[in-house]
């Protein structure tokens, strides 16, 4: 199968020839041609200016009673007792398709001694709570998660899912989709339901240089993952109504072959990466290992994150677990400020997702200020110190 | 032990963009390369072979020149390499991609270990690891930094987390999905660099996997693509220009303004 181009419609411009990654569209004098390198990505068919250009059609079979599914859930993220605020996050979000659906918004907590939590999330905005407790959901596998929600979800029929595209939610909710035969679209940055009542999902691919937007017309339910604080925390109401609903899963479901043998938690006194409004960021402008004190100064001083590019993990200044990038992590926070990075794409993938972008370097050419909001020519070792100095004597803390 | 490694031939994504202007993709000077994440996939079995003796096998799908990157890995010392390629494959989604390799790595049969690396960067939806072992019903774990065979039939894992790390035990057969701290690839020996070229392929198409056309590629997909666009560009950017005092002054209002918090 390849694009199809429709000969009465081509004018040979050639906006598919440029548009084509693969190199597939050719054109001659009258009209374009699609040979077998197509792998039907459809770019050209947004490129055509004539809308000369189709795709064949996904035929997969449906989901049988498709029309029965009906409700927006979020599967809700405990960690460590807690609920994660990627859930409530998500609520937000669900609060706004369900609404437009005119359908219930339930959440899904999975774990031990939820109550408090169940009952909070009503407040922020969920008209069911659904409650799995057991001691086989703890600590966190994969394998039980999945099998669990997958048995629940057959039990009610939604027709929607999200759920936080964690380390924890990227891991095990591919295996929910798998499971359940549906699609499922990562690290979404925007979600609504068009007139077809159909989830459109739109998420960043080829690291952020490309946005798609995606559907899922014949399984259900549709699913979609949402990286942290990509969308808002809805406000609280105490006076919400809603209901807390146990359920109790198979004996088959808590079952796990991986076994967890211990769990760590990274010895920081700084905010973790994933998690942090601001993220401050060092590379190698910073020179050597000691000098990324300016850097943890001031990530302390404003509650944030510290965060490494890839060539100070490599000199061994800064572990892994702190690299921003392809590599490492990526990050959404509110505000990313990068200091003395250079800006190689391979780092500006990792971050370009940041509402606020801070470049702070001494070579006015360095390619981070191509992606800044806000951009500082200065010499680190003068301006961070006067950056932390500042903020220090507005609090009075001199 | 066998182990079987998941590699993807993608766009250099850093040379993939749309044009904001005419919202058509830049393809300028975009050349295929193996999944950078994928040479930590192929290091990892490589290490775990030469720790428990056995053999490594490659797979890939795509088009057929996505051989070159099958022979890239041989030349490290990969043992052995089959393309899955067949025009039916084209348009696959995450599931219809996970589907066929699943239905590969079962052909290779016996398998004791797949490794993926944590995703692909066209993509990056970290989905078809965990769906190949979904699909084969093998236990898995993602994000690992350390692997061992413990009493000869256990795998042993640390996968790192969002907050720290975990470690864990699975029997084998397993899928893992790796990151970059298990170890950076070796450089390609001139003796496998030989072997490399000369070496068969076998190339696999949907038939030979006994899968229908209905059930890869676009048609076995269950998400379906309806527009790509140009990512909203940044506001204008400003540069804060004077003394360093005027700077910090100028940045704190800005973000002050935006309601960063913590400042």
């Amino acid at each position: 199968m390849k694009a199809t181009i429709d000969k009465e419609k081509c004018v040979a411009c050639g906006a598919c020839v440029d548009a084509c990654p693969q190199g597939a569209i050719t054109v001659d004098e009258e009209i374009a041609t699609v040979d077998d390198r197509c792998n039907l990505c459809g770019l050209c068919v947004d490129a055509c200016p004539e809308e000369a250009i189709g795709l064949p059609e996904v035929r997969g079979p449906k989901t049988e009673g498709i029309d029965a599914y009906r409700g927006v859930w979020v599967a809700g993220e405990v960690d460590g007792g807690g609920v994660h605020p990627v859930t409530h996050e998500l609520l937000g979000a669900g609060r706004r398709l369900a609404d437009k659906l005119g359908v219930e918004l339930a959440v899904v907590l999975m774990g031990q001694g939820l109550a408090a939590g169940a009952r909070d999330l009503i407040g922020c905005g969920a008209d069911r709570v659904y409650v799995v407790e057991h001691p086989g959901l703890v600590p966190f596998t994969d394998e039980v998660h999945a099998k669990v929600l997958v048995e629940l979800i057959q039990a009610k029929r939604p027709e929607i899912l999200l759920a936080g595209a964690t380390a924890t939610g990227r891991s095990y909710i591919p295996r929910v989709a798998a499971a359940l035969r549906t699609g499922l679209t990562a690290d979404c940055t925007g979600l609504d339901i068009g007139e077809d009542r159909l989830l459109y999902q739109t998420r960043p691919a080829f690291g952020g240089n490309v946005m798609a937007t995606i559907i899922c017309p014949n399984r259900r339910p549709q699913m979609a993952t949402v990286r942290p604080r990509v969308m808002r925390k809805p406000g609280f109401d105490s006076g919400r109504q809603g209901v807390v609903e146990p359920f109790t899963p198979g004996p088959a479901a808590l079952a796990s072959r991986v076994k967890v043998i211990s769990s760590v938690k990274d010895a920081q006194d700084t905010t973790p990466l994933t998690e942090a409004d601001v993220v401050v960021t060092g590379g190698r402008g910073l020179q050597k290992a000691e000098n990324f004190k300016l850097v943890r100064e001031l990530a302390l001083l404003v509650n944030g994150a510290v965060g490494a590019s890839r060539s100070v993990v490599d000199e061994g200044w800064m572990p892994y677990s702190h690299q921003v990038g392809q590599t490492g992590k990526t990050v959404s926070p509110k505000l990313y400020m990068a200091c003395g990075v250079s800006g190689a794409i391979q780092h500006v993938v990792g971050m370009q997702g940041a509402e606020i972008i801070v470049a702070v370097n001494k070579d006015p050419h360095a390619p981070i200020f191509d992606v800044a909001d806000y951009g500082v020519v200065a010499d680190l070792f003068e301006f961070l110190p006067a950056l932390t100095k500042k903020i220090r004597e507005e609090r009075g803390e001199g | 032990m066998h182990v079987v490694v998941c590699i993807k031939q993608v766009p250099d994504s850093k040379n993939v963009r749309i044009d904001p202007d005419t919202n058509t993709l830049v393809r300028q000077g975009v050349e295929s390369i193996v999944n950078p994440h994928d040479w930590y996939a192929v290091e990892a079995a490589l290490k775990f072979r030469d720790a428990t003796g056995g053999k490594v096998t490659a797979i890939t799908m795509g088009p057929p020149q996505a051989e070159e990157a099958l022979r890239e890995v041989l030349a490290l010392g990969v043992d052995e390499a089959a393309l899955l390629t067949d025009r039916a494959f084209a348009g696959s989604d995450t599931w219809a991609t996970s589907l066929t390799l699943a239905r590969a790595v079962a052909k290779l049969a016996p398998v004791d270990l797949v490794i993926c690396g944590k995703q692909a960067i066209d993509g990056d939806t970290a989905q078809v690891g965990p769906e190949v072992a979904a699909h084969l019903d093998l236990p898995y774990v993602t994000y690992v930094r350390r692997l061992e065979l413990v009493e000869g039939s256990r795998l042993r894992a640390e996968r790192i987390t969002d907050l720290g790390y975990e470690v864990v035990e699975t029997p084998l057969p397993a899928l893992v999905t790796v990151v970059r701290e298990i170890g950076d690839p070796r450089m390609p020996g001139l003796k496998h660099k030989m072997r490399s070229r000369k070496q068969q392929i076998p190339v696999i198409n949907a038939a030979t996997l006994g899968l229908k056309a209905e059930e890869v590629g676009l048609q076995g997909s269950y998400t379906k693509v309806v527009r790509v666009f140009a990512p909203p560009p940044r506001t204008n950017r400003e540069m804060l220009d004077g003394s360093v005092e005027h700077q910090v002054e100028a940045l704190l209002k800005r973000l002050r303004e935006a309601r960063v918090p913590g400042l």
